[in-house]
């Protein structure tokens, strides 16, 4: 290849992409009336045979797919702007909601899949966008459903009644102790890092720094302490749980445990490269389930906590009331449009962040770390931003997973889960906010409806034998879907453009080369590292300084 | 507490400790194998490892009520497990990560998961056809009982190793000895014959390594044949020190061994094996946390108990990746960009 011609490169036609406001119409049309006739019995009564087919647990969760399909469609076909307003508000406000009036059941899945739409766009910034494998995700997703699970049941009663009995000698002199405490230490920490900015820190500044930090841990641990004995008395009035109306307040405490959290987990391990970073935070993944197991004063342990409260707003309840909903339908409703509104929220946040200095910088650090940091990217605080933000995201949708649930345990939250959400962003396309949303949809389908439906279906077919029944695989269909993405189409379904263009740039580039050694090439740009950046070079690189 | 009591404890302890360590360092040596020569962590290792485990039940089953010697089935169980992990392991290698030499380290990373996820779902799916779900080994007489009993022809060493307080099985000496024979034999093929020395160099470089005239993928294969041979070892290994397993139970001894790898630098065999160890010896502490402090009259460490122990390892594994990440025995190199 000479350098001198540059390759032409390949002219690629726009496609025309044929208008089909029209279709889309009726495509919502028709899977509207579908979805609100398979779930009104009464009709299905007089409908004979055709009832039953649509009565038929693999038709329905067609029935709910094909649905769903119309945002999907929405998004992608090329039409009105109207109609695709018509059809996103039409759909998720309107006929989803008169559906589940009929069928709880479907709201609860819609609840569900978007839930499960936040975690994987959570997880697309850490792996998709900063390329951060994390395997323990579900862990911050655990965080935020105990944030609001230990206070909104009768465990917050209960811790209070035990800190009562054994008090001790905590008292308010313990609480005076430890906020002197925690203030000197945070206000030496302040001060030696702001040392730090105009000195070299030395090897005693830095010890200092870090008993300064324990210092700060054992008086906030001294401040919670002596508050709970504190208010032990009003263990009773606390017996089934705070009132619902810190509900909101808690919304934005999981948001920051989880945060904090995720900040914690990440400054010990995000200094390794990608493989002992998955290794290591499905490890703590692991720790999270295993302490929220054993420590069974707060979380009762493998029993799980049951009930957990939601927020009751009463012109809520009021309007959903005129509109024709039974008074157990309110707390899913309300659950509905609050997902709705966080999921719009999240979003929001994904593409503004996506088209930010952060978000470039996240994807500068994914496709090559040295080279980011030479541009001067601070590594670590990149890394650290959008660990934090990803587990934000996974903390908020945890409380409202609790609070929809009302029943968590530690089971809920184990590797499988986390596997789950790593193969929506997988199947879905890494990077892409989009796709991502449609894997979370496409799976939770697959995990709720659809091989449970199958399952039914074929148990009652004698000649398939009960081992091969589909709802025992998911192990199998999400390895498969891992495996088959990968080796397929790794850019997922739809695709994140930029990422294409990364995961096939060999097409271009390699023709030539023989199927064995010369693909060696590639991997052999970062032979043997052995899994740490240096630190001295990550402190050297602050974008602040 | 009497320092009688405790320090036979303490060394049964630390023994069985060593003898679990054994298990791990067999495994370890399947991970950092092929993360010497691909640099890539095959998490599907901890199924091929529960494969051997799940073929040297099927042999012990059905070879159940054959006359044949012990030690006889035993050999035909450690064959067959070898055969079976170790064509497996080649097959996952040549279908799933052979087509993405070259693309994104996360990449073959992510697929290594989904082989692992297909290949647990399988393996549970052939024993439940068969009505199985947990699998107990059903072992050779005389396997389970004390080592050297005393109506036994060795029965002076027996008898000498109780005296001391020591009290091993018979099946924890045997692990041991298949052990060691497998550690030896394979530190002879890697360093002493033209295969090992073909691996080495792929390792080392796989680019330079093809110029040479050494054909890259036929040697990773080996590496990957090798690894899922001592993989299926170690599975009818961990199948008789346990007794019971299932399709799920590779996940916890994949991830120690795995730690062990790291532990002791990875992609060093010698690294591998006293991660192993020490790692084994570990996690038994940990298990025992509880009963030390009580034994010792300190407060009663309550919540400290088995259940800890799994997340012992990787406790260590952050330990070791924040202060050493070369490990023990690794050697520390510098990124190339």
């Amino acid at each position: 290849m000479t350098v001198a011609s540059p390759v032409k490169p390949a002219v690629r036609r726009p496609l025309v992409k044929p208008d089909r406001t029209i279709w889309l119409v009726l495509f919502f049309i028709v899977t509207s009336v579908l979805l609100l006739i398979s779930h009104e019995t009464d009709i299905m009564r007089n409908l004979g045979p055709l009832g039953d087919v649509l009565r038929n647990k693999v038709v329905e969760a067609l029935v709910v797919s094909l649905f769903l399909a119309n945002v999907l469609f929405a998004y992608l076909w090329k039409a009105a702007n109207w109609a695709k307003l018509l059809v996103g508000i039409g759909s998720l406000l309107f006929v989803l909601p008169l559906a589940g009036q009929a069928d709880t059941s479907l709201l609860d899945l819609s609840i569900q899949i978007m839930i499960f739409a936040a975690l994987a766009l959570g997880l697309n910034i850490v792996v998709g966008l900063a390329g951060l494998l994390d395997l323990g995700y579900v862990a911050f997703f655990a965080v935020g459903a105990y944030t609001w699970s230990i206070f909104a049941s009768p465990r917050f009663g209960e811790v209070l009644k035990y800190y009562g009995e054994n008090s001790g000698t905590t008292g308010s002199g313990t609480l005076a102790i430890g906020l002197v405490l925690a203030a000197v230490t945070a206000g030496s920490m302040i001060y030696i890092r702001g040392l730090h900015g105009r000195v070299a820190p030395t090897r005693l500044s830095n010890l200092s720094f870090l008993l300064a930090g324990f210092g700060l841990l054992s008086g906030i641990i001294l401040i919670g302490r002596s508050i709970l004995v504190l208010f032990s008395g009003s263990a009773d009035a606390v017996a089934s749980g705070i009132n619902p109306g810190f509900f909101w307040l808690f919304l934005a405490l999981s948001v920051m445990t989880a945060a904090l959290v995720g900040v914690l987990i990440g400054l010990p391990v995000l200094k390794l490269k990608g493989d002992y970073l998955a290794i290591i935070t499905l490890g703590l993944g692991e720790v999270i389930r295993v302490l929220a197991n054993n420590l069974g004063l707060y979380t009762a342990g493998s029993q799980g906590i049951t009930p957990i409260g939601t927020a009751s707003v009463p012109w809520f309840n009021s309007l959903v009331g005129a509109l024709g909903f039974r008074p157990d339908q309110y707390y899913l409703m309300f659950l509905y449009v609050l997902v709705l509104i966080v999921i719009a929220v999240i979003l929001l946040v994904n593409v503004r962040l996506d088209n930010s200095r952060i978000g470039r910088a996240w994807i500068a650090i994914r496709d090559d770390e040295i080279a980011a940091q030479a541009m001067g990217v601070p590594l670590m605080q990149t890394k650290l931003i959008a660990f934090a933000t990803g587990a934000s995201f996974a903390g908020v949708m945890g409380m409202i997973f609790a609070a929809k649930q009302t029943f968590i345990s530690p089971e809920s939250f184990n590797l499988l889960q986390s596997i789950t959400v790593l193969s929506m962003v997988v199947l879905g396309g890494m990077g892409s906010f989009s796709g991502v949303i449609l894997g979370a949809a496409v799976v939770t389908l697959l995990n709720l409806r659809i091989l449970p439906g199958l399952g039914e279906a074929s148990a009652n077919v004698s000649w398939i034998p009960q081992e091969v029944n589909p709802a025992n695989f998911n192990r199998f269909i999400f390895g498969s879907i891992l495996v088959a993405m990968m080796l397929l189409r790794p850019e997922g379904l739809l695709p994140n453009k930029r990422r294409t263009r990364e995961l096939h740039h060999e097409d271009d580039q390699e023709d030539e080369s023989v199927d064995g050694n010369a693909s060696g090439l590639n991997a052999g740009g970062d032979v043997y590292s052995a899994g740490l950046a240096t630190t001295k070079e990550d402190d050297k690189t602050g974008g602040d300084r | 507490m009497e320092l009688s009591i405790l320090l036979p404890f303490i060394v049964n302890v630390i023994i069985g400790g060593l003898v679990l360590g054994f298990v791990y360092a067999i495994i370890a040596l399947g991970y950092t194998m092929v993360y010497g020569v691909l640099q890539l962590i095959n998490f599907a290792h901890s199924e091929v490892f529960i494969t051997g485990a799940v073929v040297g039940f099927e042999v012990f089953r059905i070879l159940q009520d054959s006359a044949m010697n012990g030690y006889l089935k035993l050999l035909i169980a450690l064959l067959a497990a070898m055969a079976v992990s170790g064509l497996l392991n080649v097959l996952i290698e040549r279908l799933a990560y052979r087509p993405l030499r070259g693309s994104p380290r996360l990449v073959p990373l992510i697929t290594a998961i989904g082989v692992s996820l297909i290949l647990q779902d399988t393996l549970r799916f052939l024993e439940g056809l068969q009505g199985r779900f947990d699998l107990t080994y059903t072992l050779p007489a005389g396997f389970g009982d004390k080592f050297c009993a005393a109506e036994s022809t060795c029965a002076p060493v027996g008898n000498f190793l109780r005296t001391i307080g020591v009290d091993v099985q018979l099946k924890d000496v045997i692990l041991v000895v298949v052990a060691l024979v497998s550690l030896g034999a394979l530190n002879y093929v890697v360093n002493r014959t033209r295969l090992g020395k073909a691996i080495r160099a792929v390792s080392q470089d796989r680019v330079t390594a093809g110029l040479m005239g050494i054909d890259s993928n036929l040697m990773i294969s080996a590496t990957f044949l090798i690894g899922g041979a001592l993989g299926g070892v170690s599975g009818v290994l961990f199948g008789l020190k346990f007794g019971t397993i299932n399709a799920y139970s590779g996940f916890d001894p994949g991830i120690i061994a795995f730690t062990a790898a790291v532990l002791g630098g990875i992609g060093s065999i010698p690294g591998a094996v006293l991660g192993g160890l020490l790692l084994g010896v570990i996690q038994n502490l940990i298990g025992v946390t509880n009963i030390f402090g009580n034994l010792l009259g300190l407060a009663n460490l309550g919540t400290i108990d088995a259940s800890y122990s799994k997340i012992g390892p990787f406790i260590v594994l952050v330990l070791i990746l924040i202060f050493k990440p070369t490990g023990l025995l690794g050697k520390s190199n510098v990124e190339k960009v």
